[in-house]
């Protein structure tokens, strides 16, 4: 036996034993400067009145974030993903008795409404990021993004596209709990 | 009724490639033991086609499918729409994971049919277990297919249309560049069972080279093609004006070709001169190998990548495990037979065979570094790390110089005799090549006085290769040595695959002139234009007349009038493109785009500024000498071809000396 010609054998076993460590890693994991930071400040209007009707949503700034755990969503009405998460989120406010902040990004009045009427509003209260500035100061990349906030206003947790139900089962809750207690 | 018959079909292809892959294997193992079993052997041909014949079936059903626009099935929803053109529709067949699956099992399919048709110039046991083989990984990946990523899975309820075709892939350049890459990743599963069965049989020889040198060249054309339509298509429709990105998949695809490069030469001197073999072997296996570890890059998501549209980690873990099997399993059986693969021709460093040599260390420590750079977040990841992405830079500054010294070793290896060359004598034919590099280099400063100087350096390599490689084919003809009569005599006996070597050396050339132009001497600038407004590129004068909308099929788009002048005259006029495709929610941008020799005008059309002065954001370019880059990958690919249609690889290689009885 040449050892030399187990040499590529041995390059190989390294490079599955990675890419087998990466996959169990998720690569749309991506850490966030802001972790247990402040969250940044902001004062985000409600959803603007259609037509002679009335604003919706209450608006949304930080002082919100102060005395309880709290959930903060980018989302969108154009937002493909956002409809998947749709239901986590629902059940979250709905069986978990979670409050969930949206920050409704770049969206018309009225296509938000329609689709929060036709989807269910899960949100305590909504604040309209119109320009996208807000979501720049929670260092958002795209939406759908959550964050997860303490009580002291300081976030906690950033989970990078649309909640599926092992999120919320394996990190999101569990985290919620923790941070309860 | 047409997705469930496909789904049958591929069923039908799985159950027969286990055929395909068990019972040849051991009917040739049985025939090496002395028994003889044609019986067995014989299964390989019929198997190959059946199978062949039922994932034809199932792309085809596939095809309908998209066709009708059958929005009961998952991937035609997701994937297609009511209003996309036809052509589109054709192409979103394989514009996602599961169709391309099934493509890629099509195109392994129809080469192992190619065997069992024409390769009645193989010995029986050795086709049957080449045959095996092929068998084996497709099996692998039709069960990877029917258990994770099954493309006639039904939707239920349908609905009434579907979320169209990403937009991106919209693309007459796009459609049809992943079957062209693929056949190329494919194509070297051939080099990769010729190889697996040589190993079996304990035997490489200059029969063995010749039998897998034109598969490979084959698989080598299509992957050329394939990434450079890839690059074309980058160009033009992400709108960044640049053609090579050091993306992931793109390297996942430069990987192959740089490893099947090495293995086109190496197999030269196994075929030529007995030697290199388990390094020839090697080669084989890794150029397979890295073909599917780009197909595992892409679709496992173990990379985020603009390219990984389909990330599921179930599918990853199952790709992980085929990849074990198939390049572990050949590895180790590489480290098991290769030490007994003995070459009989010994050569001196200054020879053909060194400098051949010598470019396949530095192609394939290319290839590694390329791999290293395109793995390395992922190793730093797996052992906790931070996040990083390997960027351009590190590219630049590791691969290019690799590729320099190759560029000097390619101009003068062919001067060089087998055996033992005459290195002064081999320079003293390249007096004029060397010249004429300087000169071109002098002419480059003289109209280009402010750029790079690594760009001087470049074009210069660039015509070093064009001049010594057009130099040494005149050396072979005795050009402006010989009358004419007998030049004319030269060129009409030398052998196609010189012409070919030729062609493919001097592609080379053209594609680093324009990957230099294209790089180093780009002009850009951006603007926030009114219309009316002219502004200066390259030389021409562009003038933006204005903004309309216009509608598509299956989007609307502004347009905007660029008309060009050059020395004051009208060119033509520019109509980029800035569309919306309202079912995928997705803008793109549709760069316009004036070519000529010297260069490429790109023009974009960006947003519109937002107060309403009627101003639009321009994004202009010049791209110098880019055309020569898809050029002389066409010249490279036609040299390929050339070489592919040599007498000496069409008639076939002379049988196998018998092998002396043990």
């Amino acid at each position: 036996m040449n050892w030399k010609f187990l040499l590529p054998t041995a390059i190989f076993a390294a490079i599955a034993v990675a890419f087998a460590v990466g996959l169990t890693l998720d690569s749309q994991r991506l850490p966030s400067a802001l972790i247990d930071k402040p969250a940044p400040q902001f004062d985000l209007p409600p959803i603007a009145a259609i037509d002679g009707g009335e604003s919706y949503g209450g608006g949304f700034s930080s002082g919100d974030l102060e005395g309880r755990v709290s959930l903060v969503n980018v989302f969108a009405s154009w937002c493909v993903p956002c409809r998947v998460e749709h239901p986590q989120l629902m059940s979250l406010s709905r069986d978990h008795g979670v409050s969930i902040f949206g920050i409704n990004q770049k969206d018309k009045p009225e296509d938000v409404m329609a689709w929060l009427a036709r989807h269910g509003d899960p949100y305590r209260a909504i604040g309209a990021d119109v320009t996208g500035r807000t979501s720049i100061d929670w260092g958002v990349y795209g939406v759908p993004e959550t964050f997860v906030v303490d009580a002291k206003g300081r976030i906690r947790y950033r989970h990078v596209g649309p909640i599926m139900e092992r999120d919320l089962t394996g990190t999101i809750l569990p985290l919620i709990a923790e941070l309860g207690s | 009724m047409i997705a469930e018959l496909g789904h049958f079909a591929l069923i039908l292809a799985f159950v027969l490639a286990l055929v395909q892959g068990s019972l040849p294997l051991a009917g040739a193992h049985r025939q090496g033991q002395g028994r003889d079993d044609d019986g067995w052997i014989a299964l390989a041909g019929p198997a190959a086609l059946g199978q062949f014949v039922f994932v034809i079936l199932a792309f085809a059903a596939l095809t309908v499918l998209f066709v009708q626009a059958d929005f009961s099935v998952m991937v035609v929803t997701a994937n297609a729409n009511s209003k996309l053109p036809l052509i589109y529709k054709i192409s979103a067949v394989w514009g996602h994971h599961e169709g391309s699956m099934v493509l890629w099992v099509a195109i392994l399919a129809l080469f192992g049919l190619c065997v069992a048709l024409f390769g009645s110039n193989l010995p029986a046991t050795f086709r049957a277990r080449v045959l095996g083989i092929q068998g084996l990984i497709s099996a692998g990946f039709l069960f990877f297919i029917l258990l994770t990523s099954n493309p006639f899975a039904r939707l239920f309820p349908a609905p009434a249309d579907g979320r169209d075709l990403n937009p991106l892939l919209q693309d007459p350049g796009l459609a049809f560049h992943p079957p062209f890459l693929y056949v190329g990743y494919v194509g070297f599963s051939m080099a990769f069972s010729f190889a697996i069965a040589a190993l079996m049989e304990g035997r490489v020889d200059a029969a063995w080279a010749r039998w897998v040198r034109p598969w490979t060249l084959a698989a080598w054309c299509f992957l050329t093609l394939g990434i450079a339509m890839g690059s074309w298509w980058a160009y033009y429709e992400l709108g960044w004006g640049g053609f090579w990105f050091w993306d992931p998949v793109e390297n996942a695809s430069l990987i192959p070709w740089l490893v099947g490069t090495a293995l086109l030469h190496s197999a030269i001197v196994v075929e030529k001169r007995d030697a290199l073999k388990s390094w020839t072997v090697l080669l084989a296996i890794l150029a397979f190998s890295f073909s599917l570890i780009g197909t595992f890059l892409v679709r496992s998501g173990v990379l985020t990548s603009v390219h990984a549209f389909a990330t599921d980690p179930a599918r990853g873990v199952f790709i992980l495990v085929l990849l074990v099997i198939v390049i572990g399993g050949s590895l180790v059986l590489y480290a098991l037979r290769a030490p007994s693969l003995t070459g009989g021709g010994l050569f001196s460093p200054v020879s053909r065979e060194g400098t051949l040599l010598l470019n396949n260390l530095l192609m394939t420590a290319a290839a590694g570094t390329v791999l290293l750079g395109t793995l390395y977040p992922l190793f730093l990841d797996a052992v906790g790390g931070p996040k990083v992405s390997v960027g351009p830079p590190f590219f630049n500054a590791t691969f290019l110089p690799l590729m320099a010294p190759m560029v000097v070793v390619m101009a003068v290896g062919p001067f060089l005799s087998w055996k033992r060359g005459d290195l002064s004598g081999a320079f003293s034919r390249l007096y004029a090549a060397l010249g004429l590099a300087l000169v071109v280099a002098l002419a480059a400063w003289y109209f280009h006085r402010g750029g790079p100087v690594l760009a001087l350096v470049a074009l210069a390599a660039a015509a070093w290769l064009l001049f010594a490689t057009l130099a040494e084919l005149a050396d072979r003809l005795r050009l402006f040595r010989a009358p004419w009569r007998e030049c004319l005599e030269r060129a009409r006996s030398l052998p196609r695959a010189a012409y070919g070597m030729t062609l493919a050396h001097a592609g080379l050339a053209l594609v680093i002139a324009g990957a230099t132009g294209a790089s180093l001497w780009r002009e850009e600038h951006i603007q926030s234009s009114l219309p009316g407004d002219a502004m200066e590129v390259g030389g021409y004068e562009v003038t933006l007349e204005g903004v309309r909308q216009v509608e598509g099929p299956n989007y609307s788009a502004d347009q905007g009038q660029f008309t060009v002048r050059r020395e004051g005259r009208q060119v033509m006029v520019l109509k980029p493109e800035k569309r919306v495709y309202p079912v995928a929610a997705m803008p793109t941008t549709e760069a316009a785009i004036h070519t000529t020799g010297r260069g490429d005008l790109y023009v974009v059309l960006g947003d519109a500024a937002e107060d309403d002065s009627g101003a639009w954001v321009t994004r202009l370019f010049f791209t110098p000498l880019v055309v020569w880059m898809w050029i002389g990958s066409l010249v490279m690919v036609a040299g390929g071809l050339l070489s592919l249609s040599d007498r000496r690889l069409r008639v076939g290689a002379p049988r196998r000396r018998k092998k002396a009885a043990v």
